[in-house]
């Protein structure tokens, strides 16, 4: 029905897609996998008509056609559901559904009750009891997502692409979104979905497609491959090279806390990090290890307790003290806290290495490009902005800001979340060569296999104390989830 | 239908939701309470103020800030601002004035066609700038405000246009009464409801404030951004175009500084509307009622006999109590909007 013909797309220097086909069939779901900035998303952009392509052709029903903007693709029939929700806060649920094509009375005139009838009945097609009038600015995300798949349903789409639909929805919710794809399928709808999980594609689709660098790898039917398969494809290697922490003798004690105390968050919180060492911090999510790494950072106080780094105490509440002596944190959320996005990659490196306020321009950009060679940064200039660069890529320019401080202590805060499968690793292997040269790294991951996989020692964090320190030879999952969970460890 | 009106009706507390929903979607609430906060209170202190004449004399002060300001909305609404109004009127005033004077036999409504015309070209270098430039409306229309005024001030000379020198049946048209209202509040009036109703009825009103919410996703759902915003600048031109021959027929006497600085009060009267100044939400209604209540706190001073000097300030203080007061009223519909999900989730 809609298909796409060795279509290439760059953005500046970066070549987003390469002569990738695609065909999208009635009646089926198809699934695209494919790492973060395997180019995904800039495939749904150009079906969505919000990119067109450098080269190569859209097919419409075997007709070659053009999308001159998101209008034309809407047009032609294709509904796109995004990753992040694209409402109007402002306006009413109703409203959001029909915008750009509301039904008309005499004069032109909005015809509101329409409007809202239809909405009711799409979302008791839904099974939501949303309400109609309400403003989407008070809607939780998943609430969101659901109003766009109204507004999808709503375009009686004969190609529904859905980019990640499901990152902020609830089993249930998940389910019945499935279960509307579903019959939209059935009644010779195109589906394209669009997402990390595994589990879902193979429950929702019948073929997939895997892309990687921005180049198609291979299109399989479902049914006849494994998940393994799939993550290969992806990946083009082995997931056996994930976390490749070495052997390490542990040095001299980097980081010392003592019952470092901070009221109504932790309590009696105590640990050593030697040099050449990973200590993980595990916990469920609110168990208190940001605010622990925060604290020991200086930007939160404690009330209680001392910080010694390299045998030095720390002054407490103050993060430049706590960069002079040598710590560095690369926190967990690195859009907000960890990088400036507008600013370019090498001002980014730069950005700690400011003293009084100035920096040397040229010491600058060596810097950056010394660090983002050895990290393996993928960019086009160093003089980009950050935004341009996928979600792992932007990790790396954080750990190379602080690297290029050359601390004693690194603190990263879910060093890989939102990071695909093939860069995990590379950041894993990134931190045990720094833990190899007499850093020391405290990492906090909710991944249990991060965790297990990366580190010489096992902290574990229930409500605000530490209620295990496991070494690696016994760290087992169990064993970590039962201390975490506050059972006996 | 009944799964949604059922739960509104179920909850305890229906009450304070439509409380909250009243609120959320009638900003303009506040003003009115204001509005007739000021005339109860300064009428009881002082009659007169609430005399036919001085009641006139409001509407009259109004009547062209309130054309401003709705012109004004629509800018506003999509996220932009037009701070190039007052020179716009400026150039229209002194512009429909001259032609007036000196070439008396080219019929009045004519002349009022070429203002606004002439408006609406102002208004469309400031769309063209901001809308398909993309240069940031407050520097477009910084730079455009300066110029409009050079062009005016090189157009007059240092010459003026006086009452004398324009034909009586223009200057009728500035205090004329019809049904016991001035002209020039009704034609404010008339447009506000024409505009209102544009804005509440038809797509291209509904586009503008899609745009204003979100920029990206007005894009996404194939809105032309562009065209849109470039028509809003064109309408607040158009309308300061109108503006201008009010303000001529009103004063009379005119030169090349009329309305100078004017644009800080249409702006004030749009923020003290309930218009959000980073679009979105807000009626022209809204900032309509915010010029009367701005005008209507100038003459309620001046009766109060407030020394002409604190008259700026206690404006200006009550332009960030009416600001403040919707922040916090924005911020207690979040909250209970917030409250609202975590119960509706469990």
């Amino acid at each position: 029905m809609l298909a796409l013909r060795e279509v290439s797309k760059s953005f500046g220097a970066v070549r987003a897609l390469r002569e990738v086909s695609l065909d999208l069939v009635p009646g089926e779901a198809h699934a695209l996998a494919g790492e973060n900035g395997a180019g995904k998303s800039t495939l749904v952009k150009i079906l969505s008509g919000v990119h067109r392509p450098d080269r190569g052709t859209l097919l419409l029903d075997d007709r070659p056609i053009e999308f001159h903007g998101p209008a034309d693709a809407q047009a032609a029939g294709v509904a796109v559901i995004y990753q992040e929700p694209t409402l109007f806060p402002d306006l009413s649920v109703t409203e959001n559904i029909f915008m750009g094509r509301q039904p008309r009375r005499s004069f032109g005139r909005l015809d509101r009750r329409a409007m809202r009838t239809r909405a009711v009945e799409l979302f008791s097609r839904l099974g939501v009891p949303l309400d109609p009038d309400q403003p989407t600015r008070g809607l939780s995300i998943a609430d969101q997502q659901l109003v766009e798949i109204a507004k999808a349903l709503s375009r009686d789409a004969r190609v529904l692409v859905m980019d990640e639909p499901t990152a902020a929805l609830s089993g249930n919710e998940v389910e019945r979104l499935f279960g509307v794809a579903g019959s939209l399928r059935e009644q010779g709808c195109a589906v394209l979905f669009v997402s990390h999980r595994l589990d879902e594609m193979f429950s929702l689709c019948q073929r997939v497609t895997t892309l990687r660098d921005g180049a198609w790898v291979a299109t399989d039917v479902i049914a006849d491959i494994t998940p393994d398969d799939l993550v290969r494809r992806m990946v083009g290697r082995d997931l056996a090279t994930l976390f490749p922490k070495t052997d390490t003798s542990p040095g001299e004690v980097a980081l010392r806390v003592e019952r470092l105390t901070r009221e109504g968050v932790f309590t009696d919180v105590s640990f050593e990090v030697r040099s050449g060492e990973i200590v993980a911090l595990a916990g469920l999510v609110g168990a208190g290890r940001s605010e622990v790494a925060r604290a020991v950072f200086g930007i939160d106080r404690w009330d209680a307790g001392r910080v010694h780094v390299a045998g030095r105490p720390l002054r407490a509440g103050s993060p430049t003290a706590a960069m002079a002596a040598g710590v560095a944190l690369v926190p967990e959320d690195r859009r907000q806290q960890g990088l400036v996005m507008d600013l370019s990659i090498e001002r980014n490196i730069g950005l700690t290495g400011l003293r009084w306020g100035l920096v040397s321009r040229g010491a600058e950009r060596a810097r950056a490009t010394d660090w983002a060679i050895r990290l393996q940064v993928k960019y086009a200039h160093l003089t980009d902005a950050v935004t341009v660069l996928s979600g792992g890529n932007q990790q790396k320019v954080v750990l190379a800001k602080w690297l290029a401080r050359e601390p004693r202590v690194l603190i990263v805060d879910e060093p890989t979340r939102g990071i695909d499968v093939g860069t995990k690793a590379e950041v894993h292997r990134l931190l045990s060569e720094l833990a190899g040269q007499g850093l020391a790294v405290l990492m906090i991951s909710s991944e249990l296999p991060e965790v297990l996989g990366m580190a010489d020692r096992v902290l574990v964090m229930h409500e605000g104390r530490l209620v295990a320190d496991i070494p690696r030879a016994e760290a087992t999952e169990e064993r970590v989830l039962a201390a975490a969970t506050g059972r006996a460890a | 239908m009944t799964t949604s009106t059922e739960r509104t009706h179920a909850r305890p507390n229906a009450g304070a939701r439509a409380f909250v929903d009243r609120v959320a979607r009638v900003r303009e609430l506040g003003i009115v309470v204001a509005l007739l906060a000021l005339f109860g209170i300064t009428g009881a202190v002082n009659p007169a103020f609430l005399s036919p004449a001085s009641i006139r004399d409001i509407l009259l002060n109004s009547a062209i800030i309130a054309t401003l300001a709705v012109g004004q909305t629509l800018v506003v609404v999509t996220r932009n601002v037009d701070l190039s109004v007052s020179s716009v009127v400026g150039i229209s005033a002194f512009g429909g004035a001259l032609i007036l004077a000196d070439h008396p036999q080219i019929p009045i409504p004519v002349v009022i066609a070429g203002c606004v015309v002439l408006g609406a070209a102002c208004g469309a270098i400031n769309g063209l700038l901001v809308g398909v430039a993309r240069v940031p409306a407050l520097v477009a229309t910084l730079g455009t405000l300066y110029a409009f005024r050079g062009v005016d001030y090189a157009w007059a000379g240092g010459r003026q246009v006086n009452a004398a020198d324009m034909p009586q049946g223009f200057l009728r048209l500035g205090s004329a009464d019809v049904l016991g209202v001035p002209l020039p509040a009704l034609v404010a009036l008339t447009v506000l409801l024409a505009v209102g109703w544009v804005m509440r009825n038809l797509p291209q009103g509904r586009e503008l404030y899609a745009i204003g919410s979100s920029p990206d996703a007005a894009v996404l759902a194939g809105i032309g951004v562009r065209k849109r915003v470039l028509t809003a600048f064109v309408v607040s031109g158009a309308l300061a175009g109108l503006a201008g021959v009010m303000w001529a027929a009103r004063f009379g006497t005119v030169d090349a500084t009329v309305a100078t600085g004017k644009e800080l009060d249409v702006i004030a009267a749009v923020v003290v509307g309930g218009v959000a100044i980073f679009g979105g939400s807000g009626t022209v209604y809204g900032a309509a009622l915010g010029a009367l209540l701005l005008s209507g706190i100038t003459s309620a001073l001046a009766v109060l006999r407030v020394d002409a000097l604190a008259q700026t300030a206690i404006n200006g203080a009550l332009i960030l109590a009416a600001i403040i007061l919707d922040r916090l009223l924005a911020i207690r519909v979040a909250k209970a909007l917030r409250k609202r999900r975590y119960r509706d989730a469990r």
